[in-house]
């Protein structure tokens, strides 16, 4: 079921960097500019400003060129006249605006940075707080690595392109501009010359890079062929051992890998060579300007002076590398966009719905009427606050739980449960019977309202539990699944995670009522042994009987217990379940049960199939039937094809 | 395990990487020489100007422009056909080198033993395969064309710059060393930061991956809250931490920035007082101007291949030690190339996993099993069954002992025909993307359509087979995904058995067969191969009660080896097992989902 979602989406997760593709890359750039507008507006205005400085700094000094020449240099050679003090303070003035330029430079970086790094924290903040609201179908329907992938990989694109791309491309449209600007002052006809040649190197480029696409797309598709290979036949690779297939495999290996390095050698030649061929077409033009511009010069044609040509010809250098750069960063930042795309996308999934009104609260007998109070008294209450009049009354937390009439499907229309009928009398132990698929995780999992029903009712303590608040639903059904999910941190905050405030003796006392406190005590750093990866370190059942632990110290009134299969050893298996059985006393406990010992001392046994209730009662009604639990008890079961 | 790559040493492991260049050699001498003649090209060109302003505009003499023009014509051209060149090269040695690697890494990896496996994760393999050969890819191509370009349009602006005028040229010198100083200076402190702050960023992703598995777990115990908060200060510690990098980073952008300014105000101060001397000319002031930019810009080009270079230096370990990795098991010369019968027999076996022998696996195993016998293996998880078996077909060799298969130790048997002789059927068993003929035919590659059918009707999976809308020639999907836990179950027993193995051995390989089915395959075992040894480990006991004799393994050493029947009266463990077993039955009824 919903493991199964996961594991096939899984498969195909793996994003393969082929042609990024963004809907409306107008509305996604002013969303994200949005967002950095909203916390760093006045920060903006002054990156945009120095920005403007630090390029005019750096006109003004190449433009310095012509007034050296034509105002000092050659007059000087004239005159004979070597007075260097004019020349010096020209240029001390320029050396002036250098400095402003260089500071500004320094100062907008060091605020972009905390423009970047801070919209980044507030994205990935933002991201991380949707995303714990996020109903538990979200998570059954995306791969963990296509949302992991949105933290890091689409994370980062963002910071690349707030960082970098965006201030470059910035000064590099504000150089473009001032840049032509000066050079139509020094001389129209070179302007033009210059333009043309940078029409040429865009046309040359936009050729060189959509041949280079086609190439980079089968490049990556032999990439993708080949890692799908090579995953596969990694994997299987002791299968391969025991077949003696390994000169088969590294004969179909070579075929694909050749393959991939005649793409690869391809895209990558047309990608590449676009850097020389634009390098070489900027001198190409550069030297058109240098011909075309001496002969200018030589006939006095449009006025142009040494100086001025001298000058130009910085900037016919200047103009042609933002333009390159340009072409790269807008690249940049529509990968950025796709990124910021799938950010959105997370954030604008719809959460969890609580409409619940009706609070769990810890309460006291005064008078023999409930009363709410703040300690923790292990016994609870229902405040059911009424929405007309704001009064509130409270009824006693009994744990009774019934379902009416439940039909619910992961997906619309296609039913996985149907028509389940059940009652479950406070301090009963419910036990769920059947084959893998017949859907006694799912009906654990609405009770708790991990997924919502389609139609029925299921009520607890006679209250429909849509009116219960989710977070004090989920607090008075504690929970032991199969899959532990330990969290990094040491023991004691893994077993406190069920009670943040539990005490250390509290936690201890957990750890001995689950049978825990054994293995923990053994420990070299018994209690405070860090665990990391899900607690990998630890033997499963161990692992099991952390989570428990962490169950018991919540200490809650009712519980769904997921039991422990064949993948621990039989006396570790003991041991678990006798920690199970200790916490299941005295509270309503719905346990999706392997164990015969457990079915048999149920209260009430539910056999499922299909989705269906086929059988339901105690072990002995049922053994009676004859029918499919006295088929599972027997063994003798018929093979279910 | 994991990390034992960073003992390789840096230039050992750039040997081994560069001796894998191959074909392609010719290409990666070929890309320097064409950088180093483009950046000659390029740099010829502001000399040549200089010469237009004096000689042509200066001395107002049109022929020499034109003469001269074609000159700088001519070089950028030549500068965009090397630069051409260079692409070309670059892009093949690049490619080629990550094909080679690529190569010799997969094939070193089919003749790994299942310890040199179990040494590397499967995930870390398919990375190593896959994005470090990229790293190193992308690595080389740089490499090969900025660390010959920058170095040598450093060296020949300078020496044209020289070639002007030396006093000038000693500015650029003077500049040259001091950035030199400051770039090294900043990256080593900025490297070390950004060490920590990538670790920190590997804790991040922990905290959200270990939210997305486990937010059932979350969501149970009402922690979102809480989980919230905790994300919160770990983002904003890592915020701190970037901002404090990066702060040192940025500055070199304005010192590189100041540098280049205070070099055009020197050498135009300078310069023009030389002009006025009649020292230098206004020409080749331009000159000197154009290559102050140029010698500035390849120094910052260097850096950044240092940074590219570093971070692929684990790259290239890993790489290294896949590709130095020595298979600990490998047929001996002229193996023996007939396996007699399927005896089976373990004589004083020991074995250890990995160095640590005090850790045994398994302690003293002596057992003789007679060819045809069915032998059930039974114990705790990781008690040693399967290692057990897997000593048969030198999945892995005994530490301390010896294993003899047909009579004849196995390890001088030649390891394929040994491996023909002992079909083994693994616990974590894998399918192949193709059809289930295709699958099949790894056990026996020119099976007939007939054989292939007859293997699965002994394996009871042909009852599954027939139901499917194109029935053998279904497709299985990657990984076997499309198949349930059971029918992969059978469709592996029917491919080892198309071997038509002297020892098959079945490791777990019914537990997600219901019992009916289990008893069917195990009944077909004794009616039609009769010959071949059958060894067959299980939880269940009901899978190994019929077989001639049990096996009783208890951390890794033998309690007891006899009939069903005795084991039950004589053997503690065993008893218990059954007890539990009868008793207290699995609920999971696993025949379902056939």
């Amino acid at each position: 079921m919903a493991e199964k979602v996961r594991e096939i989406k899984a498969g195909r997760g793996a994003r393969r960097g082929v042609k990024v593709k963004v809907k409306n890359p107008g509305k996604l750039f002013k969303r994200l500019m949005g967002y950095v507008m909203k916390y760093y507006g006045v920060h903006m205005i002054i990156v945009v400003i120095c920005i403007f400085v630090g390029v005019l700094a750096n006109v003004q000094g190449t433009l310095f060129t012509q007034k050296l020449i034509d105002d000092y240099i050659l007059p000087m050679l004239a005159d004979k006249n070597h007075d260097f003090g004019p020349l010096f303070n020209a240029m001390a003035r320029v050396a002036l605006f250098y400095l402003i330029g260089v500071a500004s430079t320094l100062i907008y970086q060091r605020i972009m940075i905390r423009v970047s790094q801070g919209t980044l924290l507030r994205i990935r903040k933002d991201m991380f707080i949707k995303m714990e609201d996020l109903p538990v179908k979200y998570f059954d329907i995306h791969s963990h690595g296509d949302i992991m992938s949105v933290y890091t990989n689409d994370a980062d694109t963002l910071r690349q392109m707030l960082s970098q791309s965006m201030p470059q491309a910035l000064s590099s449209i504000i150089t473009i501009v001032s840049t032509a600007v000066s050079m139509v002052i020094l001389s129209i006809p070179l302007t033009i010359l210059t333009v043309f040649m940078v029409a040429v190197m865009l046309l040359v480029t936009g050729k060189l890079s959509s041949l280079s696409g086609t190439y980079y797309k089968a490049q990556q598709d032999r990439l993708g062929a080949l890692n799908g290979y090579i995953q596969e036949m990694i994997n299987g690779q002791k299968v391969v051992k025991v077949f003696n297939h390994e000169d088969k495999a590294v004969e179909e290996f070579i075929a694909r890998n050749d393959e991939l390095y005649k793409n690869a050698n391809s895209a990558n030649k047309f990608s590449m060579i676009i850097f020389p061929i634009n390098a070489q077409l900027g001198n190409v033009s550069y030297v058109l300007c240098a011909i075309v511009g001496g002969l200018m010069a030589i006939n006095n044609f449009t006025g142009l002076t040494l100086g001025r040509l001298a000058s130009f010809l910085t900037f016919n250098k200047n103009f042609n590398m933002p333009i390159n750069q340009v072409s790269m960063q807008i690249n940049s930042v529509i990968m950025a966009l796709a990124g910021a795309e799938r950010v959105f996308n997370l954030m604008d999934e719809v959460p969890e719905e609580d409409n619940g009104y009706v609070n769990l609260v810890n309460i006291r007998e005064e008078n023999g009427e409930p009363v709410e109070t703040k300690e923790h008294t292990g016994q609870w209450g229902w405040k059911h606050t009424h929405q007309a009049d704001g009064s509130v009354d409270y009824v006693h937390q009994r744990g009774k739980i019934e379902f009416l009439g439940v039909d619910f499907g992961y997906e619309e229309n296609k039913l996985v449960l149907h028509d389940i009928v059940l009652k479950a009398e406070p301090g009963q132990k419910i036990a769920f019977v059947g084959s893998t698929g017949a859907g006694k995780t799912t009906i654990t999992n609405l009770i708790n309202r991990f997924y919502d029903i389609a139609d029925g009712k299921i009520r607890y303590d006679d209250i429909n539990i849509n009116k219960i608040k989710k977070g004090d639903l989920r607090r008075s059904l504690g929970m032991v699944l199969q899959d532990t999910h330990l969290f990094t941190g040491s023991i004691a905050d893994n077993i406190r995670y069920g009670r943040l405030d539990a005490t250390d003796e509290e936690v201890v006392a957990a750890a001995k009522l689950s049978n825990a406190h054994e293995f923990i005590r053994l420990l070299p750093n018994g209690y405070d042994t860090i665990l990391t990866h899900d607690g990998a370190a630890l033997s499963q059942g161990q692992r099991q009987l952390l989570a428990i632990a962490r169950a018991a110290v919540a200490d809650p009134p009712a519980l769904i217990l997921d039991e422990a299969t064949s993948s621990i050893d039989t006396r570790t298996e003991k041991i678990v379940q006798k920690g199970m059985d200790s916490l299941m006393k005295g509270r309503t406990t719905f346990v999706i049960a392997h164990r015969l010992s457990t079915v048999k001392n149920s209260d009430k046994i539910i056999v499922l199939e299909q989705g269906r209730i086929i059988e339901s009662g105690t072990h002995e009604e049922l053994l009676k039937l004859k029918k499919k639990y006295y088929q599972l008890y027997t063994g003798n079961q018929i093979s279910g094809a | 395990m994991e990390k034992s790559y960073e003992n390789i040493k840096t230039g050992h492991a750039l040997k081994v990487i560069f001796s894998r260049l191959g074909e392609f050699k010719r290409a990666s001498f070929l890309t320097p020489v064409a950088m180093v003649f483009e950046v000659i090209m390029e740099m010829l060109i502001p000399l040549l100007m200089s010469s237009i302003i004096d000689k042509g505009v200066g001395e107002g003499d049109m022929g020499h422009i034109y003469k001269i023009g074609i000159f700088m014509m001519i070089a950028a051209l030549g500068g965009l056909f090397a630069g051409a060149m260079g692409a070309k090269y670059s892009s093949m040695a690049g490619a080629g080198l990550a094909r080679n690697l690529r190569k010799a890494m997969y094939e070193n990896i089919q003749t790994f033993s299942f310890s040199n496996i179990d040494k590397y994760s499967t995930s870390g393999l398919v990375t190593r395969l896959t994005t470090d050969v990229t790293n190193i890819q992308n690595a080389y191509q740089m490499v090969l064309r900025a660390c010959m370009r920058a170095p040598s349009t450093l060296v020949v602006a300078i020496f044209l710059s020289f070639s002007i005028s030396p006093r000038l040229a000693n500015v650029y010198v003077i500049a040259v060393i001091f950035l030199g100083i400051f770039i090294f200076f900043l990256m080593s402190r900025v490297t070390k930061y950004f060490q920590k702050v990538f670790e920190k960023y590997d804790e991040l992703n922990e905290s959200v991956e270990e939210n997305v598995s486990g937010i059932r777990v979350v969501k149970a115990f009402v922690r979102e809250d809480y989980e919230k908060k905790r994300f919160s200060r770990a983002a904003e510690n890592i915020y701190n931490m970037f901002v404090k990098a990066e702060d040192i980073m940025v500055t070199g952008m304005p010192v590189m920035q100041l540098t280049i300014y205070s070099c055009i105000l020197a050498i135009s101060y300078l310069g023009a007082r030389l002009i006025v001397n009649n020292e230098l000319t206004t020409g080749q002031l331009m000159s000197l101007l154009a290559y102050c930019l140029n010698i500035l810009m390849s120094l910052m080009m260097l850096s950044m291949v240092f940074v590219m270079v570093s971070m692929s230096q684990a790259s290239v370990k890993r790489v290294t030690e896949v590709i130095e990795e020595k298979a600990d098991i490998v047929s001996p010369e002229n193996g023996i190339k007939d396996v007699k019968d399927g005896t089976v027999c373990f004589r004083n076996v020991h074995f250890a996993y990995g160095d640590d022998v005090t850790k045994r696996a398994l302690s003293d195993i002596n057992i003789e099993i007679r060819s045809g016998e069915t032998i059930g293996i039974i114990g705790r998880t990781g008690s040693g069954k399967s290692t057990l078996v897997s000593l048969i077909s030198r999945l892995y060799d005994a530490t301390i002992g010896e294993v003899l298969v047909g009579g004849v130790n196995v390890k001088d048997y030649d390891l394929e025909v040994l491996r023909d002789a002992v079909s083994v059927v693994l616990q974590k068993n894998e399918l192949f993307s193709g059809t289930i003929y295709d699958n099949l035919r790894w056990g026996k590659e020119d099976a007939t359509e007939e054989e292939c059918r007859e293997a699965a009707r002994l394996s009871c999976a042909d009852e599954f087979i027939n139901r499917m809308s194109d029935g053998y020639n279904t497709r299985i999907e990657q990984g076997g995904s499309n198949v349930s836990g059971g029918q992969r179950q059978r469709l592996c027993i029917a491919r080892a058995l198309l071997k038509s193995p002297k020892i098959l051995v079945l490791d777990d390989s019914t537990s997600a067969v219901d019992t009916a089915t289990d008893a069917k395959i195990q009944k077909g075992f004794r009616e039609f191969i009769p010959e071949t040894t059958k060894i067959i480990i299980a939880q269940r006991i009901s899978s190994v009660q019929n077989a001639d004799r049990i096996i009783v393994l208890e951390n890794g050493e033998i309690s007891g080896f006899d009939t069903h029947e005795n084991l039950v009266r004589d053997n503690e463990i065993y008893r218990d097992i059954y007890e539990s077993q009868t008793s207290d039955a699995d609920f999971d009824e696993k025949g379902g989902e056939a």
